[in-house]
């Protein structure tokens, strides 16, 4: 167990080289699964006995990948298919593709066909939610996966792993949101772009010792004197806010992130899957279900400007910044209206392209200037 | 085979014109219906009855059942950009009113025209505005996820409800028994949400007789499509484009029997006299893959009759020719129905069948930038199928109404290059 630094450094590294973890788990025996975003259902894979490991993209120009993919794919799955295709997933024993976009449901096909090496293994969610017989339908998907893992491990899951794994997800969540909180009273050292390799890094560990890590940070977080912070408060939403760079940009223009809605983020974390209502299968299902605010999620009125609004008054944010992820057409429709029920709450936006393998930063920084300046 | 981009024949002289044939009695039909069921609209909006938008693969027969007039919007898009009226909404949809130019170009052009239904854009309605204003919505994402995020907004922006049947994308090479039971659930509760908000009440004898029209219609529709597999065929395969709507809106109408039985008739004339409605003499035969570039139809088959290329087999126009017998069936049909919704072994399997079935030497896909379902697995199931049917392929990069996203040179030397390869291939048999 180190210190602040120490483990502020460990989660840091997880995000700037995935690929070691992938090695440390893989030389203890242990077997990986690549989780494609969002929303994969890692409950499932942990208590299968493996490690289900984000597959988020990266800085990777295509070259492979564009015998698959059209100019205008989302660069995050342009990256995962370039990365794929590279050599640099190997090792995992399987990928989860969830299909909540038309691009993702193609990858199911992209990846299969072209990545016969590593099997893939799709999630199809439903979107009628108010529909009971969603519940079924995903019970049954559910259970398809845990077929298909077993097919990997020799091994059915037990209702008592999958409990289990349900409560260290759970015990997650709250640590992450416990921590975005602690945060705040601490922008000096969690800067946005420590703020940011905290809430990635799950994705790269087992999860239990991600908990146990980050509670060790708010423990020396809590232990030091709240800081003053006198500079600029923002929540940031959309899919992703990378790269490191980026993020700088908004340190280096006094700005502070108090607050996220971003997909590979607190998205993730908000929603926990319930204690009780049937056996841990059909509870999975059900954090399915209560899963809101989301582009990839089907909701009846747009409520994602009003809980953006929320959040912007819980933190004291002055403004929100939209990460817009470069040809992610669910995030395009949610746009002009939660910009404009934020604009009508007061609260001002900014609109920033990500592309996470050619972010035009310089644009992007006189952008970010101009809007420190207006808030 | 590899992609064709390349080419080095000359093009053949345009033939000389010939005088402009009547209009076939079928299509006369379609535009009365056409008219029809706008003009139907308007009247029940006038009556004081509700009126709805539907997705283009939504189960009709439902609708039709409870005597409910639908407009569509992919189609009412689509007609717009097909007679270049789509520039002022493209605009308007992507200032004013804030979108992303990146969005499906339907989508793009219906936001902004329901803006102005609502009172809040004063682009001009090219049409007058036939396209009322709806108190519902009807949606499914069997053709893709892009239209719930669509309906989504205009579910909000004009304050109505949407009734919705999500059909689930199949990863798998069938339809599971768990989607069939979810599919279904959806439709019962459908067609008891439905009936309470408009009034309407549904009859089991009426749905009978619905899907028993929507099966005549299935079957002409298809049987229209499979003479296309007589050498020379007997229309110009483009033509049938023309005839979507009656499937696509229409497909549990008796005016839509009329139709296709007229259509049937006429190419079955054809059949008889050794004629056909392509202009002139048929050299190739090739599929066409994604939908229609609506704005540049004229420039694709003028483009394609310089060279006597005849499309005879389309990847899309089928999927309206749905089949089932009760509504456990329809639930299954209807999962099943748009190769956008299924694995790229059904696209692959139900392409091949139609190449092999049509006698195609070639396949043109619509790289269309507004559906990035159809794009995004394209290049794969390009390679795949190339291979399996041993006929070449060129992709051309346009749109299905966004009139910005096309080059008339980059599609003619496509073409050019597709048509020398071929050639050669004829010349090799």
């Amino acid at each position: 167990m180190g210190d602040l630094k120490t483990n502020l450094q460990i989660l840091k590294n997880a995000c700037v080289n995935p690929r070691l973890q992938l090695e440390h788990y893989l030389a203890q025996g242990k077997k990986v699964i690549g989780c494609f975003p969002p929303y994969t259902p890692e409950e499932l894979v942990h208590a299968a006995g493996m490690i289900p490991m984000g597959l988020w993209g990266g800085n990777k120009e295509p070259v492979l990948a564009k015998s698959y993919l059209p100019p205008f794919a989302c660069p995050i799955m342009q990256a995962d298919m370039e990365l794929g295709l590279m050599g640099a997933y190997k090792g995992l024993s399987a990928v989860i593709i969830p299909t909540l976009c038309d691009t993702l449901r193609c990858m199911t096909q992209n990846w299969r066909f072209g990545m016969k090496n590593i099997p893939m293994i799709p999630i199809v969610y439903p979107q009628n939610r108010k529909s009971p017989a969603s519940i079924d339908y995903l019970v049954d998907e559910y259970e398809t996966i845990a077929v298909m893992m077993a097919t990997i491990t020799g091994q059915m899951i037990t209702e008592k792993a999958l409990g289990e794994a349900i409560d260290i997800y759970n015990e997650h969540n709250a640590v992450m949101n416990n921590f975005a909180m602690t945060a705040n009273e601490h922008l000096d050292i969690i800067t946005p772009t420590v703020r940011h390799s905290v809430m990635k890094s799950a994705f790269f560990f087992e999860k239990a010792e991600h908990t146990a890590i980050v509670k060790e940070i708010i423990k020396e977080l809590q232990a030091l004197p709240v800081h003053k912070f006198t500079g600029k408060k923002v929540v940031l939403t959309g899919i992703a806010c990378e790269p490191d760079e980026l993020l700088k940009v908004l340190e280096d223009n006094g700005f502070a992130v108090v607050g996220d809605d971003l997909a590979q983020e607190s998205r993730q974390y908000r929603t926990d899957t319930p204690v009780k209502g049937g056996g841990a299968m059909k509870r999975l299902a059900l954090q399915w279900n209560a899963r809101h605010g989301c582009s990839l999620v089907h909701e009846d009125g747009k409520p994602r400007g009003s809980m953006l609004l929320k959040l912007c008054q819980a933190t004291g944010a002055l403004g929100v910044i939209n990460c817009l992820m470069k040809f992610c057409d669910p995030e395009e429709y949610d746009q002009p209206y939660f910009e404009a029920d934020l604009k009508n709450g007061g609260i001002a936006t900014l609109t920033i392209e990500i592309n996470q393998h050619s972010a035009s930063l310089e644009q992007i920084g006189t952008r970010i200037e101009s809007f420190a300046e207006m808030i | 085979m590899d992609e064709v981009k390349t080419a080095t024949v000359d093009t053949p002289a345009a033939p000389p014109a010939k005088p402009k044939r009547p209009k076939a009695k079928s299509m006369i039909m379609i535009g009365e219906q056409t008219k029809a069921l706008f003009d139907s609209a308007i009247a029940a909006k006038e009556k004081g009855e509700l009126v709805g938008w539907s997705g283009s693969i939504f189960p009709q027969e439902i609708a039709e059942t409870l005597g409910i007039v639908v407009l569509y919007p992919e189609n009412h898009s689509a007609g717009i950009a097909a007679r270049h009226q789509a520039d002022p909404f493209l605009q308007e949809c992507e200032g004013p009113l804030g979108y992303s130019n990146d969005l499906c170009a339907y989508a793009k052009v219906n936001l902004a025209y329901a803006t102005v239904l609502a009172g809040k854009s004063s682009v001009e309605l090219p049409d007058g505005g036939k396209m009322v204003k709806p108190d519902f919505l009807l949606l499914t994402n069997n053709i893709c996820n892009q239209l719930t995020k669509w309906y989504e907004n205009l579910a909000r922006q004009l304050h109505i409800p949407i009734f919705f049947i999500d059909t689930c994308y199949n990863p798998w090479d069938h339809v599971t028994e768990s989607r069939v039971r979810y599919v279904r659930a959806q439709i019962d509760q459908l067609i008891a949400d439905l009936s309470k908000f408009t009034g309407k009440k549904w009859d089991d004898e009426r749905f009978k007789e619905v899907m028993k029209i929507s099966q005549r219609n299935s079957y002409l529709w298809e049987r229209a499509n499979n003479l296309m597999d007589r050498k020379p065929a007997p229309l110009s395969g483009f033509e049938l484009f023309n005839y979507m709507s009656c499937m696509v809106c229409n497909r549990g109408k008796e005016s839509t029997t009329a139709i296709l039985e007229q259509l049937n008739s006429e190419i079955e004339k054809h059949i008889a006299d050794g004629t056909s409605t392509y202009p002139t003499k048929e050299n190739y035969r090739v599929s066409w893959d994604g939908i229609a570039c609506w704005p540049y139809l004229r420039h694709n088959l003028h483009t394609l009759k310089e060279y006597g290329i005849n499309m005879v087999a389309s990847s899309y126009g089928k999927a309206w020719a749905i089949e089932y017998e009760d509504l456990d069936g329809m639930a299954r049909a209807y999962c099943f129905a748009s190769t956008n919704g299924d694995n790229a072994t059904t696209m692959i399997s139900r392409r091949l069948e139609a190449l092999k079935k049509f006698g195609c030497e070639g396949t043109i896909y619509h790289v269309n930038r507004s559906c990035k379902v159809m794009d995004c697995q394209m290049m794969e199931v390009q390679r795949q199928l190339s291979k399996l049917a041993g006929v070449p392929f060129t992709s051309f990069d346009g749109d299905q109404a966004d009139y910005r996203n096309y080059s008339e040179a980059q599609f003619e030397t496509r073409i050019q290059g597709l048509v020398e390869v071929m050639e050669q291939n004829k010349g090799g048999k």
